[in-house]
């Protein structure tokens, strides 16, 4: 079966954002960028589904801007057969599901996996939407994924424990990061990537307009937290707990 | 103006952040109405009713949302929604789940996590980890949100008297089904709702060392949460984990214990009121977070924490 990943480009997960002096967003340049955590964690199911056999082509999407090439190559390198880039730029995520429902229609996989959220807008509603345009059902949160018999069991990491759920193919399934632990790319894989396809299309192509919906007014860094103080021994911790902080 | 409130519970008793949720819809302002959706949920109905400031609770009882399948839950909520001008649910694991499913159906971009109402279109909410604050503008027919319940002090429980009503809509996608669930027991506060919270790390250095912590946190009435180095090492279950991937806390004390402090951790409790970071690393970063820093070894420290407490 075939097997669509979508991947954005974000931030790198250990860089310390800085708002902008302006306050129209946060500071990007000269930032490290690099795959979005979630979707290496989707890249590597999908791989894992082509290992056992169960997947024989996966497809790799991304919607970004023109650099976001590179984080489709990295997925390429880690084991996707070929890419498609929609150059926008900051598209929210209903514009990002209705863009990769119109490729869900074309490419027709069963399986749609990506992350539960990306790091840069902690939105978590892509795979969802996506979902709901597409009429299938989802598994969000996912920490185990088995396919069989023209369905998928997906167990989901919810606020209690786990929930498993029984999806009809095709479905959508995001990922949680115990899902799996994601490999690197070897050299060798990272040159052949190079050499496989990777298709660059606009929103126009589809039909779809990607602007904003939800306005930015302002971006601002969070209120500082005042300076504490060290304490010497677990008595003075106690000790000021129950008589300046009051919480015990 | 109207808002539609999606309670969480579980049948039986509604969930404390369904309270929350409802303030943050007294501070859109407008008529607010619960909508419980469930199988044998009428006592969550009657509690609902009863909570201030509520005009209305709608109650969907059927077979069909009795696990909160998304693919049920959410097209449910797409009819009952129009013609509201806001829709809101808890971020919560159940929330997060079913509610950008509701926006999609409804054609509008949703908002994820609000952390504060300015007025009845502009909202905040954090991006990046917790590192911004962002404030948004929607001007759309439908707000769809979903509302951080460690952002808004709840309302109250008891007090109100609003109405019933029963709805007769029974939605089954039919592409979706519950097979299991595996439910974490614990007799201790719910993490997301505890006054104070202790949690342990990588330092933690086994899960058998996590007793320590319980034993603590027995004394003090906590709940006990864990950094995602101690849940992907196997110390604790995952729904222990404190952070942007996991819960967001806000109590009046945390105790971290063994964690150094990463930003995604910051992210899951940097808003709670006193900070308490029992480390032996003097460098880690959680100590410029923490209000009350002890450069200790953590195993000398917690018992003789537990006995002074």
């Amino acid at each position: 079966m075939k097997v669509l990943v979508a991947v954005k480009r974000v931030v790198d997960y250990n860089v310390k954002v800085r708002v902008a002096a302006d306050n129209s967003g946060v500071d990007l340049t000269n930032v490290k960028m690099a795959m979005n955590p979630f979707c290496e964690i989707a890249v590597e199911e999908a791989v894992r589904l082509k290992e056992k056999g169960v997947a024989t082509e996966i497809v790799a999407v991304a919607v970004g801007p023109k650099e976001a090439q590179e984080q489709i190559r990295t997925a390429l390198a880690l084991g996707a057969d070929r890419g498609i880039l929609v150059e926008a730029a900051d598209a929210q995520p209903l514009a990002v599901a209705k863009l990769l429902k119109a490729i869900v229609d074309q490419e027709k996989p069963e399986l749609v996996i990506m992350g539960k959220q990306a790091i840069d807008g902690d939105n978590n509603q892509t795979g969802q939407m996506l979902a709901a345009l597409a009429g299938m059902g989802q598994g969000t949160f996912a920490s185990e994924v088995n396919v069989a018999d023209g369905s998928v069991k997906v167990t989901r990491e919810i606020d209690g424990g786990l929930q498993t759920v029984d999806l009809k193919l095709p479905a959508v399934v995001t990922t949680d990061l115990r899902l799996n632990e994601p490999r690197y790319a070897s050299l060798p894989n990272i040159m052949k990537a190079k050499k496989k396809p990777l298709d660059i299309k606009s929103p126009g192509d589809f039909g779809v307009d990607v602007s904003p919906l939800v306005k930015t007014l302002k971006v601002e860094p969070p209120a500082e937290r005042q300076a504490g103080v060290k304490v010497a021994d677990v008595a003075e911790l106690v000790d000021k707990l129950k008589n300046e902080a009051k919480v015990i | 103006m109207s808002v539609l409130v999606y309670a969480e519970h579980d049948n039986a008793s509604l969930k404390g952040v369904t309270l929350n949720t409802v303030a943050a819809a007294q501070k859109i302002g407008g008529d607010i109405v619960v909508l419980v959706a469930g199988s044998g949920c009428g006592a969550a109905a009657e509690a609902a009713a009863k909570i201030a400031g509520v005009s209305k609770v709608l109650v969907a009882d059927d077979a069909a949302y009795a696990h909160q399948l998304a693919e049920n839950v959410a097209e449910l909520v797409a009819e009952v929604g129009k013609g509201y001008s806001h829709i809101l649910a808890p971020a919560t694991s159940i929330g997060k789940n079913f509610l950008p499913r509701v926006a999609a159906l409804l054609d509008v971009q949703m908002i994820s996590e609000i952390s504060g109402v300015v007025n009845a279109t502009t909202f905040q909410r954090p991006i990046y980890a917790g590192n911004a604050i962002a404030t948004v503008e929607s001007t759309q027919a439908t707000n769809v949100m979903t509302v951080r319940g460690t952002a808004f002090d709840p309302v109250a429980a008891e007090g109100g008297s609003a109405a019933v009503e029963a709805l007769s809509v029974a939605k089954d996608a039919g592409v979706s089904s519950f097979v299991g669930e595996e439910l974490a027991k614990s007799d201790r506060p719910e993490l997301t709702a505890a006054k104070i919270v202790v949690s342990g790390g990588r330092g933690m250095q086994n899960g058998d060392n996590f007793e320590m912590l319980y034993k603590v946190a027995d004394k003090l009435g906590a709940a006990v949460g864990a950094s995602r180095a101690a849940v992907d090492a196997g110390f604790v279950p995952n729904d222990m984990q404190v952070g942007q991937t996991g819960k967001i806390v806000a109590p009046q004390l945390y105790i971290a214990v063994g964690i150094s402090g990463a930003i995604q951790h910051l992210a899951g409790m940097k808003d709670s009121k006193v900070i308490v970071a029992i480390n032996k690393d003097e460098e880690a970063p959680i100590f410029q977070v923490a209000d009350y820093g002890l450069v200790a070894d953590l195993f000398e420290a917690v018992p003789e924490l537990e006995k002074l407490v």
